[in-house]
């Protein structure tokens, strides 16, 4: 029984798209941190944990409402609280490769750290001749960038890391 | 812990929520108007992740019954207050709405100064004996490399380009300077902070600013002034701007306060 309500509020978690990016969802972020429940005459309540990727983010009132809506669905589930907590800390290596995929998809180059330098490379074509055209962009997340290869404008997402 | 030492974590935490929350507030008064496109969005992100971290600390505050974090935030008087002057102060004469004749130097050397210094600070307190504090500075501080990167370049940048340039940079650097001597220092409270280990003491911290300032200063050939303090504002004295701060604010949330957002 367990092990089946958690796989289904697993499955509730992954409908749980980014706002903005809805082609990964806060698994796929890494924003999962823990969920724990206590079981009742009427069914479950559930806790869940999330991780904010940036503080000042103003997805995170929707993200939490959205998570509340979609474990609501899931059967037996009588009550869901979201909290959000700092530590341990969000960092962008807990994204998932299908995250990775997903925001490459979306025309974000996802967070890649070599030898502790940021990597980009173009989420359209591959190229590695990218300049930065601004380090902040339309989210606290992500920055703007230029291909010189494809010469399509793209955003990147920010690498966030304890080592910087 | 005894009330004497909540009251010390309180008054800390006054002062960095305070700080981060002004800083936010005169930064997101140069939406629409910084020089360029890419530095407007620049700004507001810069200061969108500011009022985050001031959200944080009032958050902490709220945990050890300080009250509600909104109302701490937005209904405390000018002499409550707890920030470092210079980020009351105005961005220049006139106002949002009209006519204002904002300093692009000003904003740039202030907000250069006062990130290293949240730099400084903010590495400290990941090794503040309050464990909650030490793990929000973690968090904080990767946002924070971001920010130093942004304003390192314009400053290094504008220091580089014409004479009116540097002129306007000096003189910035002069009135920034004038405000900078509250910035390390915790008040009243300092004792306990101490004690307490909350904080390393801000003899050190002013020191390891002028270690890392001193470089860039010295490649630049620029001339620190001297520093000096108008008012100590985490004795909760301050200048008449934080009250016009203040009130522009609060303006919609002490139109109702018990309105649920």
């Amino acid at each position: 029984m367990t092990i089946l309500l958690e796989q289904e509020i697993r499955d509730a978690l992954d409908t749980v798209k980014d706002p903005e990016i809805d082609a990964v969802s806060i698994l796929d972020l890494g924003m999962f941190e823990a969920m724990e429940w206590t079981e009742t005459a009427v069914g479950y309540d559930v806790r869940i944990t999330l991780l904010p990727t940036f503080l000042g983010c103003p997805a995170l009132e929707i993200i939490q409402k959205n998570t509340e809506s979609a474990l609501l669905q899931v059967p037996r589930v009588n009550t869901v609280k979201v909290v959000f907590l700092f530590d341990p800390p969000w960092t962008s290596d807990r994204i998932t490769e299908q995250g990775i995929a997903g925001l490459k998809s979306f025309g974000i180059a996802p967070p890649r750290v070599v030898d502790g330098k940021w990597e980009i490379d173009c989420p359209y074509c591959g190229s590695t001749f990218v300049s930065i055209e601004n380090l902040f962009g339309p989210t606290a997340c992500r920055s703007i960038l230029y291909c010189k290869s494809c010469k399509n404008p793209f955003e990147a997402m920010k690498p966030v890391s304890t080592l910087m | 812990m005894t009330e004497a030492e909540r009251l010390a974590l309180a008054s800390l935490l006054y002062q960095l929520a305070d700080d981060d929350f002004l800083y936010a507030y005169r930064g997101s008064e140069w939406l629409g108007l910084a020089p360029h496109i890419e530095e407007d969005v620049a700004s507001s992100s810069i200061a969108q992740d500011s009022m985050g971290h001031a959200a944080m600390y009032y958050q902490l505050l709220e945990e050890i019954g300080e009250g509600k974090a909104d109302a701490l935030a937005h209904v405390r008087l000018a002499h409550e207050r707890k920030n470092s002057v210079l980020v009351e102060r105005v961005n220049g004469p006139g106002y949002y709405m009209e006519n204002p004749e904002y300093d692009w130097a000003y904003a740039v050397v202030r907000n250069y100064c006062y990130t290293l210094a949240k730099k400084v600070r903010i590495d400290s307190l990941k090794k503040s004996s309050y464990a909650p504090l030490a793990a929000l500075a973690v968090k904080i501080n990767m946002e924070l490399y971001y920010h130093l990167l942004h304003w390192q370049t314009w400053f290094t940048q504008l220091y580089q380009s014409t004479e009116t340039a540097r002129q306007k940079m000096d003189a910035a650097l002069e009135r920034v300077l004038a405000d900078f001597g509250d910035l390390f220092d915790y008040g009243e409270a300092t004792q306990l902070i101490d004690e307490m280990q909350l904080m390393e003491d801000q003899g050190v911290l002013l020191d390891r600013w002028y270690q890392a300032l001193t470089p860039v200063l010295v490649d630049l050939n620029v001339t620190l002034p001297e520093m000096n303090m108008t008012y100590n504002g985490r004795n909760g004295e301050h200048s008449p701007d934080l009250n016009d701060a203040l009130s522009t604010l609060g303006e919609v949330y002490l139109l109702d306060q018990s309105a649920v957002w």
